[in-house]
């Protein structure tokens, strides 16, 4: 069948329709958007889609073990990929199992179509067997969603759910199909795409331009901060050259890691809560601020009062929504991040680049001051030296996504992340859980890439089910629970600000890891001693498949440097008991 | 900006030094011109519930085009808080213009009927309030009238103060409904 409704649609000016079930129209759909992979589970609703990808050659269908993993999946496709991730669920449990993906997908802006069985028409409204509300549920956490009514419109309906998801700023779309919609027949193809409410924006105002590269040739201490938007946008390229060229330090947010190289001198890392006591040294006293595709989220900013005070802001963004929303923007720039920020590389080379060598300087002494260290006591395993062995041992274009919480941290702090499309994680929701499904669609979107997950232990245990599915697709990464038996960010914050009252944070039962690896058919290791790290890591990442090592670490690790919620980012803490640096 | 000087940022992200508008907490009159599809109304008033904006009012129809729809909506909030409710409600994809009619030279009415108690002796009393308001009694009863008023919201209310007295055993309104002034459109005008 694929192959007849290829050639259909490839001469499908010239030719006559031909008649075929909705769910075919919905596939053939599919591919004329390119799709090869989609992530999914099987129920009544969705039953006619799969049956029509049984006699599929051309897209690749990956069964999951969870629809949250299919989400999740689908999301690390389109962050190694930039294109849409795909992914298929029956109706009901199904629909509403796909829902913290989306969200997830829907704060991180990745571009997922989510595909969702739903009862036949003629029974939506009647509490059938199944039957979710999937378009009123998933509403508040989608770019858009779309309940197909009728066979003849699913061409066009498909046609607008990818223009919307992966234009402008990218976000989950839901396609929410009747099974009857699917089983009749029709002979629509799609028409001309017009979605008249949605126009996005790539193009900066010039005269912001021109008032951006004013403020940076004037600037005496300006700093770039670059987010996930950046990424999206592929400006790492455009970010280099604005830094290089005119001498300015760069940070990141967490979903901004590997928009600029963390090697380069001009490098600060991260920013913001567990971000680095230099880049929150340098956002406090910066008088221009450039925000390359950020949202300056609360985990970044800490304490708005105390943000950047001294600082004018220049913010770049695609979603003119995001101006202003947390920190006014002195000068707003609604575009695309790599147009703008290369004509703001153009509009430079006819101005003198600003004079920050006394700033750089400033900020070497704040490197030394404020240094990321870590203690390595007696044979306590330690988190840092895991990660930062894994970075050693990885090229620079190896994928890394990671679970939630404090080994999420460590992987962002201790790691060096060098290129774009290389950091894949949860940050705006924070989902635990995320990173086994994330490996897997990373994995099957960048098959010759070495893909790496550093998970939690109370994250690893959400999602493990997806091993199963790592083991059938025969997919070779090698994840590292960094296992310190405990929720352990919940640990830290209770350690740190609830006088120790460890309420339900402690995992003392959980199973051997690298067991149940091995009963899934992955292979795994134990990893408890320091003298054994180089080997264990050397050994997993050879093996070809699913490696699974299950890291021992010392449990009273916590991660800093740390900005207590609700303080000011120049009121980090260094390390348990010292008091930081508050700036007079 | 003085060097070394300490500036702060106000909880709202604008910085201390910069001269803050519009801070106060006003009613802003938004027009909203929307497809007319399915689940756009519960698009636009999940919108409001999650971004925590409040709605003083919302009235709904369609408009000369069948396609379209326009809604007025009565916003409390602040320059701010406003300005992100139109940025936000241009994110929904079926929202085609957002106009913000709040500045802007516009005819605003709504419609309101009282349902007020009344007796021999009142009647006339109220019958001659409804007559300077230019009110209709549409509905007469032994013990109650309904009376229909049409205006902006002032005089609907000044309306009410007056016939309170009396008893309002019923009231219902519709909210407001505005149009730009002049020959320009509404969704010309607006900003
Ligand atoms: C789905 C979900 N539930 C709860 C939380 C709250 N939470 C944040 S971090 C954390 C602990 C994570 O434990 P683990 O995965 O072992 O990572 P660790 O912090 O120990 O490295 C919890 C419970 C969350 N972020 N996500
Ligand atoms: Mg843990």
């Amino acid at each position: 069948m694929s192959k007849t409704t290829r050639d259909t649609e490839e001469t499908e000016e010239e030719e006559a329709p031909t008649t075929r079930r909705g769910a075919e129209a919905l596939v053939e759909g599919l591919k004329q958007e390119g799709v090869d992979t989609m992530f999914g589970i099987t129920g009544g609703a969705i039953m006619p889609v799969y049956d029509v990808l049984y006699d599929d050659d051309e897209i690749n269908h990956v069964m999951m073990g969870h629809e949250q993993g299919a989400a999740h999946a689908a999301e690390a496709y389109h962050s190694v990929t930039g294109r849409p991730g795909v992914c298929l669920a029956t109706s009901g449990p199904g629909a509403t199992n796909l829902i913290t993906g989306l969200a997830d997908a829907d704060m991180d802006s990745r571009s997922i179509v989510a595909i969702t069985g739903q009862v036949p028409t003629e029974m939506i409204g009647n509490d059938a067997f199944q039957e979710t509300d999937m378009r009123g549920v998933s509403m508040p956490v989608t770019k858009h969603n779309y309940l197909i009514k009728d066979e003849d419109e699913v061409p066009d309906t498909v046609q607008e759910a990818f223009y919307v998801s992966n234009t402008g700023r990218p976000g989950p779309v839901v396609l929410d199909v009747p099974k009857d919609v699917s089983k009749n027949d029709t002979d629509a193809v799609r028409s001309e795409l017009n979605v008249e409410g949605y126009s996005p924006n790539y193009e900066g105002h010039p005269r912001q331009i021109k008032r951006a590269a004013e403020a940076i040739e004037e600037a005496d201490k300006p700093l770039i901060f670059a987010g996930g938007g950046a990424i999206m946008a592929d400006a790492a390229d455009e970010v280099r050259e604005l830094a290089n060229e005119n001498g300015i330090p760069v940070t990141t947010s967490l979903q901004g890691l590997g928009a600029f190289p963390e090697d380069n001198d001009l490098s600060l890392g991260m920013l913001g809560m567990h971000g680095t006591g230099y880049a929150n040294r340098a956002v406090t006293d910066c008088d221009l601020l450039i925000g390359i595709g950020v949202r300056f989220d609360d985990r970044a900013t800490g304490k708005i009062e105390s943000f950047a005070p001294h600082a004018k802001v220049i913010h770049i963004d695609i979603d003119p929504a995001e101006i202003s929303k947390n920190i006014h923007a002195d000068i707003p720039i609604v575009g695309d991040a790599k147009r703008v920020v290369g004509d703001i590389n153009d509009e430079m080379e006819e101005r003198d680049a600003p004079d920050t060598a006394d700033w750089l300087e400033k900020l070497s002494e704040w490197k030394e001051k404020y240094p990321m260290e870590y203690e390595q006591e007696g044979d306590d395993l330690k988190p840092q030296r895991v990660i930062e062995t894994l970075d050693d041992k990885t090229t620079d274009d190896t994928i890394v996504c990671t679970g939630v919480g404090q080994h999420q941290m460590w992987a962002a702090q201790w790691y060096e992340y060098q290129e774009p499309r290389t950091w894949i994680s949860s940050g705006g929701l924070g989902t635990m859980g995320c990173g086994l499904p994330m490996t897997i669609g990373a994995k099957l979107a960048a098959p010759d890439t070495e893909v790496v997950c550093i998970d939690g232990d109370g994250s690893f245990l959400m999602t493990v089910q997806e091993l199963t599915t790592a083991v059938r697709e025969e997919l070779d990464f090698t994840l590292v629970i960094i296992n310190n038996y405990y929720m352990g960010m919940v640990r830290q914050w209770q350690e740190l600000f609830q006088d120790e009252r460890y309420a339900e944070s402690e995992l003392p039962h959980l199973p051997e890891f690298d067991k149940i690896a091995e009963a899934f058919g992955a292979k795994g290791w134990r990893l408890t001693d320091p003298e054994n790290v180089d080997e264990v890591l050397d050994e997993a990442l050879e093996y070809d498949g699913p490696s699974v090592i299950d890291a021992v670490i010392d449990p009273n690790e916590n991660v800093f440097p740390m900005v207590p919620a609700g303080s000011g980012n120049d009121e980090f803490i260094m390390g348990k008991g010292t008091q930081g640096s508050r700036i007079s | 900006m003085s060097k070394g000087a300490p500036t702060r940022r106000l909880p709202t992200g604008v910085r201390e030094d910069a001269v803050a508008r519009g801070a106060d907490e006003t009613e802003y009159t938004l027009s909203v011109l929307v497809e007319n599809k399915p689940g756009v109304l519960s698009r636009v008033a999940g919108l409001f519930t999650r971004r925590d904006f409040n709605i003083d009012s919302l009235a709904v129809g369609e408009t000369e085009n069948p396609e379209y729809s326009r809604m007025t909506i009565v916003v409390e909030g602040n320059d701010k808080t406003v300005e992100q409710v139109k940025k936000q409600l241009n994110k929904v994809i079926p929202v085609i213009k957002v106009s913000d009619l709040t500045d802007d030279d516009s005819v605003d009415r709504e419609l309101a009927m009282y349902k007020v108690a009344c007796d021999p002796e009142t009647r006339g009393e109220i019958m001659q309030i409804a007559n300077s308001f230019r009110a209709n009694v549409v509905d007469m009863g032994s013990n109650a009238v309904v009376v229909e008023v049409t205006g902006d919201t002032e005089k609907v209310e000044a309306f009410e103060d007056m016939v309170r007295q009396f008893g309002i055993k019923e009231t219902v309104r519709t909210g407001r409904i505005s149009l730009a002034r002049g020959e320009k459109t509404t969704d010309e005008t607006g900003n």
